[in-house]
Parts: C-alpha cells; structure tokens; sequence
C-alpha cells in the first residue's frame, strides 16, 4: 500500500478500526449460547451466519460474545441482542437463515423481529 | 473483504513474556482454534510489551478484555474450550490483587492499571507491533501529517508549548533543543534516537521499541521536517534484539508506503532512517560519545560546548533524543501541545514512565503523570513489598541518581522535586528496597557499575570512582575506619566538580544519597562492625542449632563443601570453608541453620 | 590468512570489506560482522580491515578493547550472560552467579571453559527486571532463577 496524503491514511484508518474492533467491548451486544446444548443445536453455524452478516454489512462497535447453557435448550440455539438502554431480547430456536433479520432489523435498527423473541429482560 | 472476527486474542511477545515461554503459546492456540475450525472467528494477535512482565506469559482475550497471567502451552485447551467456545472465563489464571488476593478478570480494573496514564505507552501490548494497518488505526502518523501541514517553526513551537522535556535523564526542553537544531547553520542536518538503555533496571525504551516500533519513526520524522534534517540514526543496544528486529520491519513498511523515503505524504519532504546496533559501552548514552560510537569510534565524551546542535554527527548540526521522548511527540502534534501541558506539574509536564522493579510485588512499567507522589506508585500501583516485609528506600535514577526514604514518599515526583532530594529523573528506573537490604552494598553496587563503565578519558571520573569504591568494599568487608566516610564525602564532591560528563558528574550521587539517608548503616559496618540487613557477607555466619535432624540436605547444597556429619546426627558447618552464601539455610526442611 | 582460519570464513571477511570498506563510519558494523563469521576477533583478522578499510591497527585496537561486545579471545560456542542490573542484584544474581562458575568449573578471571562449550559473561542489565534474576544463554533467557536451576538449564546446551 502506498500512503500518498492524510486522505489515504484516513482510509487505511477506518479499515484497521473495523478489522480490530473485536479489541474494544461494546454496550452493543450479541451473545450466542454455546453451551453442549447449543453447539449440538447448530449454534456454531448461527455465530458462523452472525459474523457474516456483520462483516457483510459493515456493522462494528458490537462485541459479539458467547454464553453457556441458561437452562432453556429445547429453545436452542439462543442469541441475545443487548442495546444500551434497551431491554436484553432473546430469541430462540434460531437458524442462520434467520440472522440477516434479526442484525439488521433489530441490532442495527432498534426494530425487534417478533416472530422469534422468547424472552425479553 | 476481511472477515469480522468475534474475538481477538492477544499474546505478549515481548522479551519478558517470550522468555517465559510465550513463543509456545502462540502456535498452540492457532493449532487449536484451527482444529476446531474457528481459525476465521477468532483472531490470534502477537503483541509487545504490557509492562507486568513477572506475571508473564500475558494473554488477553477481547471483547470481554479478560486478562490471563502465566499462561502455559497446556492451559491453551482449557481457554479455547470454557472461554473462546462456551463464554466462561477460566479462572485459575487470572490476576489476584497482591493485598486481597481476589481475582479480576477485567484489564481495566486491575490497579496496577488502574491508575497509570498511557500516552507514549497506549499502544504497547494492544497493538501488533508488526502492523503498521494496526498502527494508523491507532490514529498513527496523523500527528505526521498535521506537522507537514505546518511550517517547522510552528511544530517547534507546538512542542515547546507541550512542555516536554527529555525523558531520558537531563530533562532539557525539547522544544528547545529543536530550535537550536533548527538555528543551526548547514544544510545538512541529522536527528538521532538514542535508544542505547543502559541504567540497569530501566526497560521502557525497549517496551516501546518492541511494543510500538512505529511511534518512534513518526517521531523521529517529525523532528526531522521540524529542525530541517532529513536522515535519521536509532543507536539501539544490541542487547535488545527483538527490538532491533522491530524497528527494522516497521522502517520497511514505512518504505514501502510512502512514509519514510522521499516525498512524505505529498509534502516534499524527504526522511531516512538507519539503524546503529552499539556494542555495549553505558557511557554511549551520552550524546558526544554516542555520535563518537556511530562515527565507528570509542564512545568517549567530549567536552561540551560545541553542542550537537551545532556540531554534531560528522560535525553537522544534529538532534538527539531519547526513545520515549520521540514516542511523546506524535500524540503531542495530533492533539496539540496544550493537551499534553494539561498533565503533570508547573515545571514537569505530562506522563513519565517508571520501571518498578526489586522488592515489590507487581513489577513492570507504569505510566504515570508528573506530580503523582511515590507512595502511589509503589503502594497503589506496585502492589507494595512483598512478603510481609517493610519498605526501606526506592532508588530512583539508576546509578545517577539517589534514594528515597520511606519520610519522603509522599513527594510528588517531577524533576526539580527529584533533584531537591538528592535524586534525579534519570531514565526512570525504580528500584525498590526492603529491610533486607543494605544500603551500603547498594552504593557499592552502583559505584561498582560506574566505575567499570568509566571511558577513562577524565582522571576524577577513572580514578576517583576507582578509590571510592575500593573504600566502599572496605567498609563491606568490616575494615571501615572512622576517616572513611568523610573521605567519601570530600571525593564525591571532586568527582562531581570534576568530571567531563554526566557519567562521573553523577557517579557520587548514590553514595551521597545513602550517607544523607542512611548514615547509621555506614557507622553499624564501620563501628559494630554488622551489617543491619544481614547482606554484607563479612559480618555473617551460618551455624546449625540443635534442631538439625542431620538429614544431609545441607551438605549436599553447599557448594564449598563447608558442611560435614553423619547421616541423622547434628552436622556443623566450617566457617572458614563457609561463602556465606545462605544455599543451606534456605534447604533446610527443619529450620536448624541460623545466620548471625 | 594463512592455514589458521577457513578458506570461506576469509571470503566472507573480503566480500564484507569489498562490501562496506570504504564507506565512513563502518568500523564498528565491519568488526560486528566479522566477529559473527570467526565468534571471536584474531590479530589476523584485524590486521586484514585496517589493510583494506586504511584505518590504523591502534585504532582498531582501541574501539576493539573500547566495547564490551568484542573478544579477542576464542569464545565457547555457548554464551552465558548472567545480568547483575539492580533489580537482579536485590534478588540474588550473586548467588546465581557463583553457582555458574563452580557448575562450569571456572575460577578466577577465567570466563570460558576448557572444552569451549561455554562462556560465562556478567552483563549490566537486559532489560528483562521483571523477572529478576536473570540470565541469558545464546538468545534465550531464563527468568526467575534459583542457584538449583542452573545446573539443569546448563545441560540443555551442548
């Protein structure tokens, strides 16, 4: 890469913010089960899906962290979306077909995808 | 597009860590998270230096910033299974705080952390210092770019406002010794980083160097556009070679993109930067013996003025800082001078980095701002002394500086408050003292170091040091007399009035500083011929009590062969064959060898 | 160079002073090269970059004997640095010291042992004080040692 004025650092800037945004916990949140009884109900396949679909569409300043079992596997796999100042949503039974919506309806904008919600704190 | 990683784990790979065996754990977990297939999801980062290096092999694991001591290649598994995949934190390797002995899990709410400043430390330990992508995410070479926007003057004028001054010893303003540089006649000009180390118990410049190579070459460039320069020289000791190593890759990538080389960022200005490897002489800290060993000859002072200012490396005008000086100057230029000057004392501005180390629970670097009394940075940083013990003195300034008793904790530290009591800034080093250790020995120590390091090119310096330490090891040996310790006074005020440099104008001030504080440890080795701390050999001897159950462990450690008897009856020790050197005491299963 | 040293040993030393010989202010980096190729600096070998770099032998002599980096003795094939900085001396780098002479066997001023598998050295400081006490074998160091450590660490350099 070559650095030809404060324009292409800038550049190179953003981009180095977003590959090591992992390094700066976030009060955005989604937290993925993955306890015995959420990996044996796909839930690799969901953070798989989850951390595609960010990178896919940009979204940074979220920690996207992991939880063991919280005692409700039949609804696994669980992903909570925790926003600042917002109840902590969960939502069950969740496959990777079904998280394009819930990060860009609910994690990105605010909007909470009914259908799959089954708790909210 | 690069995928987004959930998590980022990052390694120490800092000496300290490294030679604790981190270089194992690095491959492990790649291995490991591979095998699981998470080698996309998970980010395995090399970082430098966090400055706890005791504590080491670190490994800090984000989002959650869980920090984890003393890692080893077989707790890998452990972490990749309970944290990386199901979100538990393993608990058997995380920090406990030295007075509760409670584990925290968060980096940020360790104390050792708590109360430091990072500034020309922020990056080291949370970057990979092979990245320069990670470096300008950091906001790097920004401050560059904003001084090439500037007229040098107005750079200048940036840093003297900063109030920085040199954070290798002297303390001299920065921003004015660029301007001398600047004033200089001549067209060719140099800037030089001295980043040759030497106070034994200082390794800041080695933290940065390996933890955040970059910082230093956009400081270093900076100078040089400031003060009309545009070649640069790093005097890097070659006891640091992973830095040497750093510096060297993080020099290519700036090559490479445009950064260092011709046309700086479309500024027109040009910049090079070579590096020097010194051959070990602590006297080529010193700024005419330092360019005297780059010029390829003995690093040996000369007298003072020509300044390097003026005449410097090959006679030109020439700029020398230290490391952390130049690691100061970025952030400096990005957020301007009056941010920096916000931070510390009247006469002592912003952060300094102090290397905490001896008889103190948490070792490593901290940053702290001027004016923080030292009772924080042993107590609330350093974790305090360890073992129950009781402090007895922090010896500040490596062998140029002095001693703090415990009355003067509460000083708040900047360089005039150092000086006023016998001490000095130095690099930084902070060396602390319990009651086990002696003072006299400790001056000895440190004469013992200078004198060896003297160039021998003055007479007070060589032979004056020479005379007062074989006085010192007098006294150690019990062979003290009265005259002696204002003997060593009168010495120490010749050899500070009369030495050529630094090196020997400042060889006394250890023993100044002991015989100001602790004179009475002087009059015990002399007079009652003990050594208070039990440190001087010649006033100690071993004898085994009644308790010896002559189980033989103590012959069998003794390396002189002092000790004899039978198996299961009382053994004695021989005290002419006896080099006091305690190996029996501290073997002894039933506490039956006494030292007095 | 006569039959003392490898014919290749002595065409790197040429190729290294073909290389930066005539460029000023070379001499310290020409004598840390040649001192990698022949782990030591021989009268011969100084004799041969004053020829070819025009620098007095005296001179030479003098930066040699200057620094502590430079030998001009043969050196054993493994260094021992034991660190005497402060922060190692308060927590015991004399004992650790002493226990690495008599495990090595050397007395007095002697630094390298008859069979040319170690030198011991005392360095100032390697910045390594968090782990106090301290040594260095080759690239590799070893942290907060005790004198029963040492003998074990020594058997794994051959």
């Amino acid at each position: 890469m070559t650095i030809k004025n404060l324009e292409d650092l800038r550049k190179i800037k953003e981009r180095a913010k977003l590959s090591t945004s992992a390094r700066r916990k976030s009060e955005t949140q989604v937290i993925v089960g993955m306890g015995t009884c959420g990996i044996a109900a796909g839930a690799r396949d969901v953070m798989a899906a989850i951390l595609d679909e960010m990178s896919r569409a940009g979204v940074h300043d979220v920690s996207v962290m992991q939880d063991g079992c919280i005692g409700m596997c039949q609804k696994e796999p669980l992903v909570d979306i925790v926003r600042p100042g917002e109840p902590r949503v969960t939502y069950g039974n969740v496959k990777p077909a079904d998280v394009p919506a819930i990060i860009s309806e609910h994690l990105v904008n605010g909007r909470i995808v009914s259908g799959l919600v089954v708790a909210k704190v | 597009m690069e995928k987004l990683a959930r998590a980022h784990v990052l390694i120490c790979g800092g000496t300290g860590c490294s030679s604790s065996g981190s270089k194992e754990i690095i491959p492990e977990m790649r291995g490991k998270l591979k095998a699981k297939g998470m080698e996309d999801e998970i980010k395995v980062v090399e970082t430098g230096c966090h400055g706890l290096c005791e504590l080491g092999p670190l490994v800090i694991v984000y989002p959650e910033g869980v920090f984890y001591i003393r890692v080893k290649a077989s707790d890998v598994e452990e972490i990749v299974e309970n944290h990386l995949i199901k979100g538990r934190v393993v608990d058997r390797l995380l920090y406990r705080e030295p007075a509760t002995h409670a584990t925290v899990p968060d980096y940020d709410d360790i104390a050792f952390y708590k109360k430091q400043q990072r500034y020309a430390l922020v990056n080291c330990g949370h970057i990979n210092p092979e990245s320069l992508e990670e470096y300008i995410g950091t906001d790097g070479y920004e401050g560059l770019a904003k001084a090439l926007s500037m007229k040098p003057e107005e750079v200048i004028e940036e840093v003297k406002k900063s109030g920085l001054r040199g954070r290798g010893g002297g303390g001299f303003p920065t921003g004015t010794k660029w301007q001398f540089t600047r004033n200089a006649v001549g067209s060719k000009k140099y800037v030089i980083c001295n980043a040759d180390e030497g106070d034994p118990g200082a390794f800041m410049d080695r933290s940065v160097l390996e933890g955040d190579p970059h910082r230093v070459l956009e400081g270093m460039i900076i100078c040089g556009y400031a003060v009309g320069a545009d070649e640069g020289y790093i005097y890097c000791r070659a006891e640091y070679p992973l830095a040497i190593k750093r510096l060297r890759g993080a020099i290519g990538q700036a090559l490479e993109s445009g950064l260092l080389g011709e046309n700086i960022l479309g500024s027109g200005f040009n910049f090079m930067i070579h590096i020097k490897e010194g051959a070990g002489a602590f006297v080529c800290g010193e700024e005419t013996a330092l360019i005297a060993s780059i010029e390829g000859r003995r690093g040996m002072p000369r007298p003072r003025p020509p300044f390097p200012a003026n005449s410097g490396l090959w006679g030109k005008p020439s700029n020398i800082n230290n490391v952390e000086t130049f690691a100061n100057v970025p952030s400096i230029m990005r957020d301007g001078g009056d941010y920096f000057a916000s931070q510390g004392t009247e006469t002592s501005k912003g952060t300094k980095v102090f290397a905490l180390t001896g008889k103190i629970n948490n070792t490593g670097l901290a940053e702290v701002p001027m004016g923080i009394t030292m009772r924080e940075i042993i107590y609330d940083i350093g974790g305090g002394i360890p073992n129950g013990k009781k402090f007895k003195a922090v010896q500040i300034g490596g062998p140029s500086g002095g001693c703090l008793p415990e009355q003067l904790l509460d000083l708040a530290v900047d360089y005039e408050s150092l000086i006023r009591a016998g001490a000095m800034m130095g690099s930084g080093g902070l060396v602390v003292m319990d009651e086990t250790t002696c003072m006299v020995d400790v001056a000895r120590y440190f004469l013992n170091f200078t004198q060896d390091e003297s160039c021998g090119k003055c007479t007070p310096c060589r032979e004056g040091t020479k005379r007062m330490l074989e006085i010192l090891n007098r006294i150690c040996e019990g062979k003290g007399t009265e005259e002696d310790i204002p003997l060593l006074e009168s010495m120490a005020q010749s050899i500070k009035a009369g030495s050529l440099c630094a090196l020997g104008q400042t060889a006394p001030n250890p023993v100044l500083s002991t015989l100001n504080f602790f004179r009475h440890e002087y009059e015990a080795h002399i007079r009652d011929h003990k050594c208070p701390a039990g440190v001087c050999t010649a006033f100690v001897g071993y004898t085994i009590t009644e308790g010896c159950r002559g189980c033989g462990l103590c012959k069998k450690v003794c390396p002189a062969d002092a000790i004899s008897g039978e198996v299961k009856a009382k053994h004695i020790i021989d005290p002419d064959k006896c080099i006091k050197c305690g190996a029996c005491q501290s073997k002894c299963p039933f506490k039956a060898i006494e030292k007095g | 160079m006569g039959e003392k040293f490898a014919e290749k040993d002595v065409a790197k030393l040429d190729e290294l002073l073909a290389d930066l010989g005539s460029q000023k202010g070379t001499l310290i980096p020409i004598l840390q090269k040649a001192q990698d190729i022949f782990g030591y600096l021989p009268r011969e070998v100084l004799i041969r970059i004053s020829e070819k770099t025009h620098v007095p032998l005296s001179r030479i002599y003098g930066v040699v004997t200057f620094y502590a980096q430079f030998h001009l003795n043969p050196r054993g094939r493994n260094i021992v640095r034991s660190c005497q900085g402060t922060a190692c001396h308060v927590r015991g780098a004399k004992a650790v010291l002493s226990e690495l002479k008599s495990q090595l066997g050397l007395e007095g001023d002697e630094t390298t042992t008859k069979d040319l598998r170690f030198t011991l050295e005392t360095v100032a400081c390697i910045g390594c004080c968090g782990l106090a006490p301290v040594i260095m074998v080759n690239d590799q160091t070893h942290g907060r040692l005790v004198p029963e450590a040492i003998k074990g660490i020594l058997e794994s350099y051959k």
